[in-house]
């Protein structure tokens, strides 16, 4: 069994001492942030990526994916607690687990969406560890034609799930692959859009942008209207679901696990979509629909299990295509070529031992976060009295301070500014920041493919169109763009969007 | 949901059009080259058009019917003293050294909260700048001189 020696390799590389204790240290952290509303995982990854260099790289990647899933989970506490989603895809937590909080079943509630995330996160890893490998191989016949339809078709779907309307989000991917060739060509070296500043030759550094995007503008957003936070939290008693509870919260579990799986391989937003449609599902197959909405137990069971399964299987194209399907991701394929590996087929050839460890250590994240997250409830909720005007200084001096330690480059530093302050107006008319951010690490891909691409074909762009895989992804892409377009589908989007308000 | 001119669309219609634009300006001043050999010019003048044309699109669909986002208003103080408290920071690191760069920039970014207390801001700075040190430079070795040359030491 090639498999179990995998995974063997995989678990002996994970469960190395400073290994598991850094694994520890993600879920912490990302369980914090996921808790802490107004400082998300992206800002706290982009923090944390250049301490990160001095580890080894698997044990780097270990964290990270640890700060990415910890959060998702750290997300549904505080949206079954006070209302409040952390994350964009516990916002459907939010309507039955703050429900059943009302009512006094705040510890069922936790406790359901760490069955369920355990469960989740479980099955969600096997199907990893099982699909990746084979999608690796057929990813390394891709030639640049393949790769260009492919990046393209990643950006275009990462759109259609994108709150807001179709047009800014294509601007805003624009946007960012434009900033993209700030630096020297790839092919001839000339220095492109640096205004005769060496420091730019480089390129603009996709730390600075993240950090100011997602913390600096996200830190003006909250100062707009400052209130006192008051936290009116339910009382968490008795954790355990009653046996009635179990009975019910099986099914959803299954079938939310199995959509999470299959959705969060689709690059771009995947596990937000899952855990709405999760919630669909269960709320049209239930028997007792009226009680959805006001405390059932399965509208908290299935999306939080579809949520941790996609936050799982969103690995996928990152470690067989080199394609990041979130802001986190995009952040580790920085992490990763940092450490001079590139993401993609190659890795899990090149580097059996961080492939295969990686994936155990997402499992063992899961262990830990069950065994962390029960006791430390009270804990969780404590961190929601840390007043915000303590909480956006850190935010700030580690984010100078980790952005100038990249490179020991004051111009990164300037950059957050520069950064922040367009992602802060951009984001008030209406411009979600993370397609920009997924535009400005696909753009060099995609213009380098393509580049490619033509110099193979000798200047014939039919290319893109008889190459069966690059004309099935583009024939996608079209068909992406042409149904965000469509009014059916633009008003079920608000819908879901208005729900999540 | 209702529909009339909207400002925000405009204006975020404005910037990318600026910004497509100087693209596609700034890259007809490298070589363009040939489909088959695209020069460096080439693909940054195609995403830049992309984008000016999406920007021109968002300002048209504001002015006949674009999407109604209240702007809200914008936080001045914060928005001069977190940009200066950034500034400061890159600027003075080398010069000041960790601490006091790390403190200033604290200080700045702590007031600009409006509704901050003076007990508060310092012991914010204080408190920080103490833990960043031991994070940092002590627990991650970080080669920053704590403090600088600017400073005589």
């Amino acid at each position: 069994m090639e498999l179990l020696d995998n995974l063997a390799l995989g678990f002996s590389t994970a469960l190395l001492i400073q290994n598991v204790l850094y694994c520890f240290v993600g879920v912490l952290l990302g369980t914090a942030v996921g808790v802490l509303p107004g400082i998300g995982p992206t800002a706290t990854v982009a923090m944390l990526l250049p301490i990160t260099f001095n580890f080894e790289p698997v044990t780097a990647l270990i964290m990270l994916a640890g700060i990415y899933y910890g959060a998702q989970y750290g997300g549904s506490t505080t949206a079954i607690l006070i209302n409040l989603p952390g994350e964009s895809s516990a916002a459907v937590t939010a309507l039955d687990g703050h429900e059943m909080a009302r009512q006094g079943r705040a510890g069922p509630a936790l406790a359901t969406a760490a069955i369920g995330s355990f469960v989740a996160g479980t099955a969600a890893t096997v199907v990893l560890a099982v699909a990746a490998p084979p999608l690796a191989r057929v990813a390394l016949r891709f030639g640049p034609a393949e790769y260009f339809s492919l990046v393209l078709f990643g950006l275009i779907v990462s759109i259609a799930l994108a709150r807001g309307s179709t047009l800014k989000a294509l601007a805003m991917i624009a946007l960012g692959v434009l900033l993209g060739t700030v630096g020297q060509d790839i092919y001839t070296g000339t220095p492109r859009f640096v205004f005769g500043q060496r420091e730019l030759y480089g390129g603009i550094d996709f730390v600075s942008l993240a950090v100011g995007m997602f913390g600096m503008a996200e830190i003006l957003r909250n100062l707009e209207n400052e209130r006192a936070r008051t936290v009116v939290v339910s009382k968490v008693r008795n954790l355990w679901p009653t046996r009635e509870d179990r009975r019910r919260i099986v099914a959803p579990i299954l079938r939310g696990t199995g959509l999470g799986s299959a959705l969060g391989v689709l690059p771009g937003g995947g596990h937000v979509l899952a855990s709405f449609t999760s919630y669909a599902v269960e709320k049209r197959i239930s028997r007792r629909q009226e009680e959805f909405g006001h405390g059932a137990i399965e509208g908290v069971a299935g999306p939080e299990s579809a949520n941790n399964a996609a936050a799982q299987t969103s690995f996928i194209p990152l470690l067989t295509l080199g394609l990041p399907a979130h802001p986190v991701m995009a952040l580790m394929v920085g992490a990763f070529i940092v450490h001079g590996i590139t993401p993609g087929p190659n890795v899990i050839t090149d580097e059996p031992a961080l492939f295969w460890g990686l994936i155990a250590s997402m499992w063992i994240g899961n262990v830990l976060l069950v065994l962390l997250n029960l006791p430390l409830i009270g804990m969780w909720v404590r961190m929601l009295r840390i007043p915000y005007q303590v909480l956006f200084p850190m935010i700030i001096l580690f984010a100078s301070i980790g952005t100038y330690s990249l490179g020991f480059n004051a111009y990164d530093v300037y950059a957050i500014v520069f950064f922040g302050l367009l992602g802060y107006i951009l984001i008030k008319c209406g411009c979600e920041p993370a397609p920009l951010l997924l535009g400005f690490v696909l753009g060099p891909l995609l213009e380098e493919n393509l580049r490619r691409a033509l110099i193979i074909s000798r200047g014939d762009p039919s290319v893109f169109l008889t190459r069966p895989i690059s004309a099935v992804f583009l024939f996608l892409t079209v068909a992406a763009l042409v149904i965000t377009v469509l009014p059916a589908i633009r008003r079920r989007r608000e819908i879901v969007f208005t729900e999540e308000e | 949901m209702e529909r009339r001119r909207s400002f925000p669309d405009v204006l975020a219609g404005g910037i990318f059009v600026l910004i497509g634009g100087a693209f596609v300006a700034g890259s007809l001043g490298y070589e363009l080259g040939t489909p088959l050999r695209m020069g460096p010019g080439a693909f940054p003048l195609l995403v830049g058009a992309i984008l000016a044309a999406l920007g021109l699109a968002i300002v048209v669909k504001g002015l006949v019917a674009g999407e109604v986002i209240s702007f809200g208003p914008i936080p001045w103080r914060a928005v001069v003293l977190i940009s200066l408290a950034v500034l400061f920071f890159g600027f003075t690191v080398r010069g000041l050294g960790f601490v006091p760069a790390s403190a200033v920039t604290t200080l700045l970014t702590t007031l600009a909260s409006s509704r901050v207390r003076p007990l508060t801001v310092a012991a914010v700075t204080l408190g920080l700048t103490v833990a960043a040190t031991l994070i940092f430079v002590v627990g991650l070795q970080l080669r920053i001189p704590l403090w600088g040359p600017w400073l005589g030491f």
